[in-house]
């Protein structure tokens, strides 16, 4: 019995390595050729490098203007961030401590919003913001606001019907308003949806191409995502650069990854769950 | 003791707002859009269902819902059979290499579509080939450069994707099994196949309602992805609806008529997660 278990431990264990492997290889091969010279990686793009050079990064940084590009990135990412935890918990706190008809249909409205496919609101979407002079980064905020507020709001709501409303009561008898009750008391009880909420669109925002190619339309603020598209328009023929450039888009994220998976892969789950 | 009226409305106020200008107007404003000519600008004309008639001769928008739907299914099967069984082999006990694998088969998720392109671009065009080189198995050459391995393509990198993100799911539907119901069905002789089959299944059928809406309506949404690695090519034959749609309105500015394909590509995606919710809620009650 034990010397099976051992087996089949040492088996999973095994099925699990050879996937792994499989799964990091495209990143593999990714990094190996942008340390490679572009006649390198005509020659043999599998093997190792002759000898591994980094001269296509300086290249590849300069030409993404990286410190800019990834600046913007941080801006709209962590703008939109700000915008979206505040408003959605605002929002859920006051949906979850009145119910009524009022906050049943504004609670389905959500639910609703939540099935509409992008494309089938882009292109009105583009033409009044156009018309109100919102093509640029606060626009973008707005719309990732309206975009994302259904699941965030649906989150906040399930986590502070876990709250008991006496509480409340209490901080308002002790002379809090509403907005100190939440601030102080609701926001810091709810760190593990914050965190979820982060998470979720962190990554959405982080990555997202086709929302900001539609409203950035100064290269002096494209982000990441854009500033790569373009990139890879122009250098399409020399891999070296290329690949460089990918591997120098994707650190920012991976670092972070490995700071805080923990909470990468609890957000996810708990958002997904719910 | 309730929220004041006033103060209601003011925490509702930003969200709502938000949701007014983002989606709600925008979706009636496409709706009436769908029936017009227009260019951007301005509405030239009102021309009733004219745009939704003209939809169903447009062979390459046929062809990009086919492709579409292809793709989709191909995709949902792949995603859920390698999600499951990630999320089956990393709660088994592991020790610290669970999470280590966990981690690994996550990451894809993390990096944006339009990079993940590029990366199976390159695997594709070039690694592949040097695998033709080395082994001389002409299987894989030439990826991208037809239909049937452009799709194949797609599909290889949306696996990839999302597989790491539907094991999550599973896994924490998993972990809500009881550990007794386990230990019971070990003490009455199951081995790992049926308890599996017996036990944990049954228990996370809910998790499937919840994947299978998740990788289809991700897997018609798909746009990044198919941009960056065919771009639609070989002549159009690897073009998915989302695709079809941006060029008819950004490429050939003919937005009215691209509007009513987006509304058709919003009945689609609607009709088919309420079917699919309706079937695996009807599992779920079943068992």
């Amino acid at each position: 019995m034990k010397n099976k278990e051992r087996t089949h431990k040492y088996t999973m264990m095994f099925i699990g390595a050879i996937v792994s492997l499989l799964w990091i290889y495209p990143f593999y091969l990714v990094f190996v050729n942008s340390i490679k010279t572009k006649a390198d990686i005509f020659e043999s793009t599998l093997g190792l490098p002759g000898t591994p050079t980094f001269e296509n990064y300086p290249t590849a940084f300069a030409e993404l203007d990286f410190l800019l590009t990834f600046f913007n990135s941080v801006l709209v990412t962590g703008g939109s961030i700000l915008i979206i935890v505040l408003f959605t918990s605002m929002a859920g706190y006051a949906l979850s401590r009145k119910p009524g008809k009022t906050s049943t249909a504004i609670y389905f409205l959500f639910a609703i919003c939540m099935l509409i496919p992008f494309q089938s609101i882009m292109i009105p979407l583009i033409s009044l913001f156009g018309a109100v002079d919102l093509l640029n980064r606060t626009g973008l905020a707005i719309m990732y606001l309206g975009l994302g507020s259904s699941l965030a709001v649906f989150l906040y709501v399930g986590a502070m019907k876990g709250i008991p409303k006496a509480l409340d009561e209490a901080a308002i008898i002790d002379g809090c308003n509403r907005f100190q009750v939440y601030w102080y008391i609701m926001l810091p009880m709810l760190k593990s949806t914050t965190v979820t909420v982060i998470v979720l669109n962190a990554i959405w925002f982080w990555n997202d191409y086709l929302l900001p190619s539609l409203v950035i339309n100064k290269e002096g603020m494209y982000t990441i995502p854009l500033k790569t598209f373009y990139f890879f328009g122009e250098y399409s023929t020399q891999w070296h650069l290329a690949l460089a450039a990918l591997v120098i888009a994707m650190i920012p994220i991976i670092v972070l990854y490995m700071f805080l998976q923990r909470y990468i892969i609890d957000g996810i789950s708990e958002g997904a769950v719910k | 003791m309730n929220f004041k009226n006033r103060t209601y409305w003011l925490f509702l106020l930003p969200t709502l707002l938000a949701l007014l200008l983002v989606l709600i107007i925008p979706f009636f404003q496409g709706v009436y859009y769908s029936f017009t000519e227009y260019d951007g600008f301005q509405v030239t004309s009102f021309v009733g269902f004219d745009n939704y008639i003209k939809l169903f001769s447009d062979e390459q928008f046929i062809y990009s819902l086919g492709f579409t739907a292809a793709f989709s299914a191909a995709s949902v099967i792949g995603i859920n059979v390698l999600g499951l069984s990630f999320a089956l082999l990393v709660t088994q006990k592991l020790g610290k290499v669970s999470t280590l694998f966990r981690t690994i088969y996550f990451m894809p998720n993390l990096i944006g579509g339009i990079i993940l392109g590029f990366i199976w671009q390159f695997v594709f065009l070039k690694a592949f080939t040097g695998i033709a080189d080395v082994t001389g198995m002409e299987f894989f050459r030439g990826w991208l450069s037809d239909t049937e391995t452009g799709f194949w393509g797609l599909v290889i990198l949306f696996v990839w994707q999302m597989s790491g993100y539907i094991m999550v799911i599973y896994i924490s539907f998993l972990n809500n099994v009881p550990k007794e119901l386990l230990e019971a069905a070990t003490i009455d002789g199951a081995n790992k196949w049926q308890s599996f089959w017996k036990v944990k299944f049954p228990l996370i059928i809910p998790a499937f309602t919840v994947s299978l809406f998740l990788t289809l309506s991700n897997a018609f949404k798909v746009y990044d992805q198919n941009m960056a690695l065919t771009n639609g090519g070989p002549f159009g034959s690897t073009e998915m609806a989302t695709m079809n749609i941006y060029d008819t309105a950004f490429k050939v500015q003919d937005m009215g008529y691209a509007q009513s394909k987006a509304i058709i590509f919003l009945i689609i995606i609607t009709l088919i997660s309420v079917i699919q919710l309706y079937i695996t809620r009807k599992k779920e009650t079943e068992l």
